[in-house]
C-alpha cells in the first residue's frame, strides 16, 4: 500500500478511533442549535422562580423591605429585562405543551384520542390556571 | 492463531440459523451453541422476503393439499416424504413463531390471517404485512438473546471446513474486525448460509448471497444437489433487481404486456378473471410466469427501457386503501427505487435471479453425507421445492429445516467425544493460506471485473432457457475465469476489517457454485421446472426423475451422479394450472 | 446535465495511521444512482481498499448508515442526485467508535438491545395450542416500534448518545416499547426495572433528531416521552400502593 506503518499498531489489535466530541458541538447542525436555545430558557424559569423566593423573603422582613422590592421591580432597565424573561418563559412554556401529544398516548373507548384534543386540553388547563391565579391576585 | 471450543456451530445467523441455535439450545441446554455469521444476524438476507410463510390453517385446506402443491410445483421433482414431513410439520412451527411474537397480520376477530399465493389452490400463506421475513428475523434474532448457552460470533468470514477422521469438526474463520485467524472447533456444525443469486448479475439478493456454505461443503467433498434449478422470480424492478412481492399478484395485480394485455392467458395458465384465482394466472407457479415473459419478448411484445425489456405490473385497480393495508412496502419501494407511485401507474417489472431450489444434499433431518455436518434453509437441498419452489415455502423451510437439523445436530454432538489432533494442524494451514493471499506479488486482475464477467457468463448461460452451446460456452468462460482469478490482486493488504479480501474469498465461493450449475445443467438434458433447454423442451420422467449430485473433482469440471426421486403417494403427472 | 460527481471519503486506516484523512474521489453522475452505487464505483474501480458495510441495497437490512453531508442516511436510499452539485462528504456514523474507513463498532448497540429484554415474556404454564388472539387494533398499537431497522441512524443523530456513551439509546427504548405494547406480553415490569435508570430513558432530553432521521418512521422520541409517563406513573403507584406491585 506503499503507506508508512503506524509503529503504535500491534498485529490483531487495531485501535478504534473516537472523535472528541467539540465544545460547540450544537453549533453545527440547526436542529441542535434550536434545541439547546430552547433549553437556555429554562434558565429564565429559574430566574423567575427566584424573583418569587426573593419576593415572598421580603414579605416575611416587613413593609420597607417589600416596599423596597416592589421599587426595584419599578426600576425602568428591570421592567425591560423582566418583560423579556417573561417572554422568554411564555416560548418555553408553549414549546413544552406542544410536546404534550408525543408523550401521552390516551385511550377512550377504545379508540385513540386525537393529538388536538390532547394539545387542547393542556392549553384549556393552563388558561384556567392562569385565570385563576390571575383573579387571586388582581381580583381579590 | 486462535482457538474457541463450542459444541455445536452455526454457520449463518439467518432465519434458518437463528431457529437452529434455539433448537439445539431447548433440545440439550448442557451444550455450548455458537453462531458465526460474516454479517450482523438481522442484516441476513431473510430479512428482505415480503410475502408471507405457508403453513396450513384453514378448516378448508389439508396437510395433503399443500403437498400436492408443492409436489406439482416442483415439477416432481421433490422428495415426497419430506415435503409429508414439510408440510406436516408447518403449523406448528407457524404457530410457535406466533407465540415468540411475530407481528402476522390478523382478521377482525384476532385469527391469523392468511393470503392466497403462487402455485396454491387454498390460502395458507401467513403473512406479516408484505415485510414477512422482517419481522421473522427479527423476531427469532429478539427470541435467541434469552438462552443464555448461545454466543455469537458476529462479523467472522467462514473460510473453510475443518474435517478430520471423516467427520466435521469446525470453521477456520476470520474476525474480521481484527484480521485475526480463529480455529472454531464443535462437535457439529450446521451451514444455514443461504443461497448465492449474486453469481448472476441480475438479482434481488443482496450483496451477502454468495453461497460460501455451499461452497465450503462443496470443498469437503459433498455434493451439491439440484444446483442447475435457479428460480427467475418474475417481477423485479428493472435497474436494482429489487423484489416486487409475489403478494402483489396474490391481492389481484395483473401482468400485462406492452398492449395491456393480460398475456399469461396465452400460456396454458388459464383465463383471466378479474379478481385472482387461485393457480391460475398471475398465480401460477414462478417458473411458468418466468418463462411466460421470455416468449413475450421473443414475439417483441414487451416494453423496451434503458435497462431492458419490461413487462408491467398493475395494482392500480387494488386501491390506495388496500395497498396501504396488504402491500405498503412495494408501495414505499416504487416510490424510492422507481419514483412512481403504484396506486396511479403500472409498475416495470421483470425475470429477475431470486432464490437456489439447489444446494447441500442433505436428508430429511438436515443430515449431509459428512458426519457431523448438516445444512438447512436455502443452503440446503433437502429436496421439498424440486425444480421450482412455490412462493412462501421457503420462509417456513427455514423453521422447520432449522429446528430438524438443530435437533439432530445436538444428538450427534452430545454422542462425541472433542476434537482430533489433525484439526489444528489443518487450521494453521488454513491460517497461512490467508496471510499468503495478503502477501503474494502484485497480480493483474480485479476483483470486481473478474466477478462482473462471472455473472454475465451465467446470465448468458443458464438464463430461463438453456442449450448446449451456451452452456457449453459457460463452462469454458467459468473455468478461464478460475485461472484468473489465481492471478486476481487486491488493493488492500491491510488486516483489519479487509472486505476486499472477503470479496476475493467470496468470488472463489461463487466460482466453485458457477460451476457446479452449469454442469448439472449441461447434463440434464430435459426440461423440468426452472431448468428448461430449448434443444430438449420435453420432461423426461425415464431418465432424469431424479436429482443431479454434483461433486468437485480436483481436475476440470464436477462429477454428476443421480439420485433417483423419493415418491410415495403422487405419481409423476402433468403439471396443471389455470383449470 | 452534470457528467460527473466528487466524493470526499473519511478513510481511516489504523495499521497505517493514528488519525482519519479525507481522500476525494472523481465519479461519474447516474440519475438512477445511490450514493451506496457511487461507493461501489469506487471500490471496484478506483480503490479497492475503501471499507464500508452494505447487503440488501433496499433500505431493510440496516448495513449502510453513513453520514452524508452530516447527516445520518441510509446510503442505498440516497440519491447522488439529491446532493449535487456535490462536493459529496461521506464518513463513518457519529457516536460510535471507528474500526476502519467508514465501518463503527456496534458492539455496545448490540449489548444495549438485549439488556431490554426484547422478547415476549409469558408467565403461562403451558404453551397454548392455538394462537393468541390479537386483534388489527391490537397489532396497531406496536406496529410501528416493529419496524426499527437498527440502522442506529437514530444512535448518530442523537447528541446524548455522543455526550453520555452509556445513555442506552432511542432505538432500544423503542423495541422494549414494542414489547411492552404487545398485547401478547407481560413482562412490562422487567423492562421497567432495566429502563427507568439514569442511563436509561431519563438521560434523554427530548431533542427529538432520532425521530427526524429514522427511515422507517419509528418515532423513538415518541415511543421514550410516552415511557417517560408511564415510568413517572408506575413510580407513584409504587410509591402510593406498594402492596399493589407484582
Amino acid at each position: 500500500m506503499g503507506k508508512a506503518l503506524n509503529p503504535s499498531y500491534k498485529l490483531y489489535h487495531p485501535k478504534w478511533y473516537r472523535r472528541r466530541m467539540p465544545i460547540f458541538w450544537w453549533l453545527g447542525r440547526f436542529s441542535y442549535t434550536k434545541f439547546i436555545t430552547r433549553e437556555l430558557t429554562s434558565v429564565c424559569v429559574a430566574y423567575s422562580a427566584v424573583v418569587l423566593l426573593v419576593q415572598i423573603w421580603a414579605l416575611g422582613r416587613g413593609e420597607d423591605a417589600y416596599r423596597g422590592f416592589v421599587d426595584w421591580l419599578r426600576l425602568p432597565g428591570v421592567l425591560w429585562f423582566h418583560l423579556a424573561v417573561f417572554f422568554i418563559v411564555l416560548l418555553h412554556s408553549i414549546t413544552w405543551l406542544n410536546l404534550a401529544p408525543k408523550a401521552l398516548v390516551l385511550h377512550l373507548a377504545g379508540r385513540r384520542v386525537p393529538d388536538t384534543v390532547i394539545l387542547a386540553g393542556h392549553y384549556l388547563a393552563w388558561l384556567a390556571a392562569s385565570g385563576l391565579v390571575a383573579w387571586l391576585l388582581i381580583g381579590t | 492463531m486462535e482457538t474457541v471450543t463450542h459444541d455445536v456451530l452455526l454457520v449463518g445467523g439467518g432465519g434458518a440459523g437463528l431457529r437452529a441455535a434455539i433448537a439445539v439450545a431447548e433440545a440439550n441446554p448442557s451444550l455450548r451453541v455458537a453462531v458465526v455469521s460474516k454479517v450482523y444476524p438481522m442484516r441476513s438476507h431473510t430479512v428482505s422476503a415480503e410475502g408471507g410463510a405457508a403453513a396450513v390453517i384453514k378448516p378448508e385446506d389439508s396437510l395433503d393439499a399443500h403437498a400436492y402443491d408443492t409436489i406439482s410445483g416442483s415439477d416432481w421433482l421433490a422428495d415426497q416424504d419430506v415435503v409429508e414431513a414439510f408440510v406436516r410439520e408447518a403449523p406448528a412451527e407457524m404457530l410457535r413463531l406466533e407465540h415468540w411474537g411475530c407481528p402476522w397480520s390478523r382478521e377482525s376477530d384476532g385469527h391469523i390471517a392468511v393470503r392466497p399465493f403462487g402455485g396454491m389452490q387454498v390460502e395458507r400463506t401467513w403473512f406479516a404485512a408484505d415485510k414477512t421475513g422482517f419481522h421473522m428475523l427479527h423476531t427469532l434474532f429478539q427470541t435467541s438473546l434469552k438462552y443464555r448457552t448461545v454466543t455469537r460470533h458476529d462479523e467472522f468470514f467462514a473460510t473453510g471446513l475443518l474435517v478430520d477422521q471423516g467427520r466435521c469438526q469446525g470453521v477456520t474463520a476470520i474476525e474480521l474486525a481484527t484480521g485475526q485467524v480463529y480455529a472454531i472447533l464443535a462437535k457439529a456444525v450446521i451451514l444455514c448460509t443461504g443461497g448465492g443469486g449474486k453469481v448472476f448479475a441480475f438479482t434481488t439478493n443482496a450483496n451477502i448471497k454468495t453461497g460460501d456454505g455451499m461452497a465450503l461443503a462443496y470443498r469437503a467433498g459433498v455434493p451439491l444437489k439440484d444446483m442447475e434449478f435457479v428460480q427467475y422470480h418474475p417481477t423485479g424492478l428493472p435497474f436494482t433487481g429489487i423484489l416486487i412481492t409475489e403478494a402483489a399478484r396474490s391481492e389481484g395485480g395483473w401482468l400485462v404486456n406492452k398492449d395491456g394485455y393480460r398475456y399469461l392467458q396465452d400460456y396454458n395458465l388459464g383465463q383471466p378473471e378479474p379478481k385472482p384465482v387461485k393457480r391460475s394466472m398471475e398465480l401460477g407457479p414462478r417458473d411458468r410466469l418466468s418463462q411466460a415473459f421470455v416468449k413475450e419478448m421473443e414475439k417483441g411484445r414487451t416494453i423496451e427501457t434503458p435497462y431492458g425489456p419490461v413487462v408491467h405490473l398493475d395494482i392500480r385497480h387494488l386501491g390506495e386503501k388496500l395497498i396501504h393495508t396488504k402491500i405498503p412496502f412495494v408501495r414505499e419501494l416504487c416510490l424510492k427505487y422507481q419514483r412512481l407511485d403504484p396506486v396511479h401507474e403500472m409498475i416495470p417489472v421483470r425475470p429477475v435471479i431470486h432464490y437456489m431450489m439447489g444446494g447441500v444434499h442433505t436428508d430429511i433431518r438436515g443430515a449431509t453425507p459428512l458426519p457431523g455436518l448438516y445444512a438447512a434453509g436455502e443452503v440446503a437441498c433437502v429436496s421439498i421445492n424440486g425444480a421450482n419452489r412455490l412462493g412462501s415455502n421457503s420462509l417456513t423451510e427455514l423453521l422447520v429445516f432449522g429446528a430438524r437439523a438443530g435437533q439432530a445436530a445436538a444428538e450427534f454432538a452430545a454422542q462425541q467425544s472433542g476434537a482430533t489432533k489433525g484439526v489444528l494442524a489443518q487450521a494453521l494451514d488454513e491460517e497461512r493460506r490467508l496471510s499468503g493471499l495478503l502477501q503474494r506479488s502484485t497480480g493483474k486482475e480485479r476483483i470486481s471485473t473478474l466477478r462482473k464477467e462471472m455473472q454475465d457468463a451465467m446470465e448468458d448461460g443458464a438464463g430461463i432457457y438453456r442449450n448446449r452451446s451456451a452452456l457449453q460456452g459457460a463452462v469454458e468462460r467459468i473455468q478461464q475465469l478460475k485461472e484468473r482469478t489465481g492471478r486476481a490482486t487486491l488493493d488492500d493488504r491491510s488486516r483489519t476489517f479487509n472486505t476486499e479480501l472477503v470479496a476475493f474469498l467470496e468470488l472463489a465461493n461463487m466460482l466453485d457454485l458457477a460451476e457446479a450449475i452449469i454442469q448439472s445443467g449441461l447434463q440434464r438434458t430435459e426440461s423440468r421446472g426452472a431448468h428448461q433447454r430449448t434443444d430438449f423442451p420435453a420432461r423426461d420422467d425415464d431418465k432424469f426423475l431424479a436429482h443431479s449430485l454434483a461433486y468437485r473433482s480436483s481436475q476440470g469440471p464436477p462429477r454428476i451422479e443421480y439420485l433417483p426421486v423419493t415418491i410415495t403417494r403422487w405419481p409423476p403427472a402433468e403439471r396443471v394450472y389455470g383449470r | 446535465m452534470e457528467k460527473s460527481v466528487i466524493l470526499q471519503v473519511r478513510r481511516y486506516r489504523p495499521e497505517a495511521e493514528t488519525e482519519p484523512t479525507w481522500q476525494s474521489f472523481e465519479v461519474p453522475f447516474q440519475r438512477d444512482w445511490m450514493v451506496l452505487d457511487a461507493l461501489n464505483y469506487i471500490k471496484d474501480r478506483l480503490d479497492g481498499s475503501l471499507t464500508y458495510r452494505w447487503a440488501c441495497r433496499m433500505g431493510v437490512c440496516g448495513s449502510c448508515g453513513m453520514m452524508v453531508n452530516g447527516n445520518p442516511v441510509l446510503t442505498c436510499a440516497t440519491y447522488v442526485e439529491s446532493l449535487l452539485p456535490g462536493p459529496i462528504r461521506v464518513e463513518p456514523l457519529k457516536g460510535f467508535p471507528v474500526i476502519r474507513d467508514l465501518v463503527g463498532d456496534l458492539t455496545d448497540f448490540l449489548a444495549k438491545l438485549e439488556r431490554v429484554q426484547p422478547w415476549i415474556v409469558r408467565q403461562d404454564q403451558q404453551v397454548p395450542a392455538a394462537e393468541h388472539l390479537q386483534t388489527p387494533e391490537q397489532l396497531a398499537e406496536y406496529k410501528q416500534y416493529s419496524m426499527c431497522i437498527n440502522c442506529m441512524l437514530c444512535y448518530a443523530a442523537c447528541p446524548i448518545y455522543e455526550l453520555e456513551p452509556a445513555f442506552i439509546g432511542p432505538a432500544a427504548i423503542a423495541l422494549a416499547q414494542r414489547y411492552n405494547m404487545d398485547s401478547r406480553d407481560q413482562g412490562a415490569q422487567n423492562r421497567m426495572d432495566v429502563l427507568s435508570q439514569h442511563d436509561g430513558i431519563w438521560s434523554c432530553t427530548f431533542v427529538g433528531e432520532c425521530s427526524v432521521v429514522c427511515p422507517k418512521n419509528v418515532d423513538p422520541a415518541g415511543a421514550i416521552q410516552r415511557y417517560k409517563v408511564a415510568a413517572t406513573v408506575d413510580w407513584f403507584k409504587s410509591l402510593l400502593l406498594p402492596w399493589g406491585k407484582r
